[in-house]
């Protein structure tokens, strides 16, 4: 029990800090790293400002054109479904909500505690919905890689762990919460340096995206 | 040129990378629905032509050179680099099988402008002397001929005295002052004369001032194609010097997709500085003309019509509800195709593929969707407004015994003027 304990209180002290730390520095260093390159002079006369399109089409994006939905489906479902949960727990869980409040001194209300459970358990299935698609698709399994199951395994090692100790599935406890957060800090330490980074890059490609197609007059 | 390399593919690669380059890479979670908008991936149903995929060599120069773990791999020696046989196993995919449609750059859910790299990463294969033979010729006889089909303006004089003949007007050339310089493209001039003969007509009956230019007529940009910005920046050149010359306010790029996008949209940026003229498809000319009222027609198409955007002129430029309206004008039983507009389906033909023999197979290949479009309307004829897209479709329809007629709009347009007394 004391090791556990120890092992708790060293993911929820020392380890955090250095996480949190290797998550920030590598995140602006991406950001950065994007930012220098910028964007050569466009002399082309426009049809329409860049900023409304680019802004629209950082919120459209989320949604699939309907002949995509059609052809991909299970893609752009699973996709959602798992996107959905995963935040949902990570967001609006008590104890992450209280731990937001601890590191920016503000949150939000949390959501009852069934229906991230919920949630939780449906992300679980969707991401092995996703694994085992990634696995299986011609193209998936073609252009996956080893990053690719990296990822995967870690994110699902996050929504996994946080499950099990919330229905202390795992003995002893501390333990259980010392590898949820652990498996959180490893995410937290890779997501500058893997496709992870699109949380946040994802909303500037769709804003150059949008700003070029809009600039000649599409919205895409 | 001197020699092509490796080392100058890999330094072309560096130039083109910028923030949306960067910030592209940095998003792909290799979903893979970049596959189910391209017609070469859906049509032959093999992976590796999946669009993320084509842009691997881009990628890799990115990841190596441009980012911090990058730069950590190469410290441990795990980078991948790209190298001279990478490159010639990619040049299929980058030319082959890739027509710039644009189609995946509209439905990527994290917004990676694809064409967009596409158009980069040729760059750095011309570099590395990894391009198609068919568009090295082409790109060659468009700088030495002015014209990629190395066609020269004695035969377009040939074709403006029938048009002068047939019409009993007169085909202005080399006219200072006029409001329009009208270019053409060579494709136009040898399997299409009945657009030079349509637009004689129709500017006529507007009382629109325009003129050819011995100068320069072709609009097309062999250079856009295959990748090489000195070629595309001194064809861009040519136009501009003959619309100087001939001291015209407006430019007009023909019924073709790809000339318009080179022009409209990259040729400023080719030659780093703005046009002392405004470029406009004759699409748009044609509507504007419609909208003031100068286009007086009667009697309509009774026939079942459908009708192909150009890739380069919809989704690309944002030219769709002006050929609407003027068929509107003409065609009395006009029905589009499911997915039209910005998320219209590449006839297979564009972005180079055309002018690349070696590419045949996988342009009917992935003609099929098109095929498919157009069965699922079931129209009597297509009308469509770019001569590569519309010689693709008379092929390709001709290819599955499909009895339908292509037609181009403007030529259309002009069988219905009100004759004038």
């Amino acid at each position: 029990m004391s090791g556990s304990m120890e092992f708790l209180l060293w993911t929820k002290g020392p380890l955090f800090d250095i996480a949190l730390a290797i998550f920030a520095i590598g995140l602006m260093a991406r950001l950065v790293e994007i930012f220098m390159l910028g964007r050569a002079h466009n002399y082309a006369e426009p049809r329409a400002h860049e900023w409304p399109a680019g802004l629209r089409t950082m919120l459209t994006r989320t949604i699939a054109d309907p002949g995509t939905f059609k052809r991909a489906p299970f893609n752009v479902v699973v996709g959602w479904i798992w996107h959905i949960g995963f935040l949902t727990a990570l967001l609006f869980f008590v104890p992450h909500v209280e731990l937001i409040r601890s590191v920016l001194g503000f949150a939000w209300p949390a959501l009852p505690n069934p229906l991230v459970d919920f949630a939780t358990a449906i992300t679980i299935l969707a991401l092995i919905a996703t694994l085992v698609h990634r696995l299986t698709h011609p193209v998936k399994r073609h252009i996956s890689t080893v990053e690719d199951y990296l990822v995967w395994a870690v994110v699902f090692m996050v929504v996994l762990t946080g499950y099990l100790a919330y229905h202390r599935l795992v003995e002893p406890y501390p333990l259980a919460l010392g590898m949820h957060i652990l498996s959180a800090e490893i995410l937290l330490v890779i997501l500058p340096f893997t496709k992870l980074t699109h949380i946040f890059t994802a909303f500037i490609a769709r804003w150059y995206n949008g700003a070029a197609f809009g600039r000649k007059g599409v919205q895409s | 040129m001197s020699e092509l390399t490796l080392e100058r593919g890999l330094a072309a690669f560096r130039a083109e990378i910028d923030a949306p380059t960067a910030a592209f890479f940095s998003s792909c979670v290799h979903c893979g629905l970049c596959a189910q908008s391209c017609p070469f991936y859906l049509e032959t149903g093999d992976p590796k032509y999946t669009p993320i995929l084509k842009l691997e060599p881009l990628r890799r120069v990115w990841e190596n050179e441009f980012t911090l773990w990058g730069r950590i791999k190469g410290r441990l020696g795990l980078q991948k680099p790209v190298t001279d046989e990478m490159l010639a196993e990619w040049e299929e995919l980058l030319y082959d099988s890739c027509s710039m449609c644009g189609r995946c750059s509209m439905v990527c859910p994290v917004g990676n402008d694809l064409a967009y790299m596409i158009r980069k990463t040729r760059e750095g294969m011309v570099q590395s002397g990894h391009a198609p033979e068919g568009l090295i010729a082409a790109a060659s006889r468009a700088i030495k001929t002015g014209s990629p089909m190395g066609l020269q303006w004695k035969t377009l004089a040939v074709q403006i005295q029938h048009v002068e003949s047939s019409s009993g007007l007169t085909v202005p050339v080399d006219q200072e002052g006029a409001e329009y310089l009208v270019l053409l493209s060579s494709m136009e001039i040898i399997n299409f004369p009945e657009y030079l003969e349509a637009i004689t007509k129709i500017f006529d009956h507007a009382g629109v001032t325009w003129t050819l230019s011995t100068q320069c007529f072709e609009a097309t940009n062999a250079g856009i194609q295959i990748g090489n910005k000195d070629i595309a920046a001194e064809l861009v050149e040519r136009v501009v010097a003959a619309a100087e010359t001939l001291r015209v306010s407006k430019v007009i790029s023909p019924e073709c997709g790809h000339a318009y996008t080179a022009i409209r949209w990259e040729g400023p940026n080719l030659i780093g500085r703005p046009y002392p003229f405004r470029v406009f498809h004759i699409i748009e000319v044609l509507d504007e003309l419609r909208a003031a009222g100068r286009i007086k027609t009667e009697g309509k198409e009774d026939d079942r019509l459908s009708m192909h955007d150009p890739c380069n002129l919809a989704r690309k430029s944002g030219v769709i509800q002006q050929q609407r309206n003027l068929m509107a004008l003409v065609a009395e039983n006009f029905v589009d195709l499911k997915e039209h507009g910005k998320y219209q389906w590449c006839c297979g033909a564009g972005g180079g593929v055309s002018s690349n023999e070696r590419a045949e197979e996988l342009k009917m290949a992935a003609f099929k969707r098109k095929k498919a479009q157009i069965e699922e309307v079931a129209p009597e004829r297509m009308v469509t407004m770019c001569a590569t897209c519309r010689t693709q479709l008379e092929e390709g329809l001709e290819a599955f015994n499909m009895e339908i007629p292509v037609v181009g709009l403007t030529e259309m347009i002009a069988e219905h003027l009100v004759e004038r007394d």
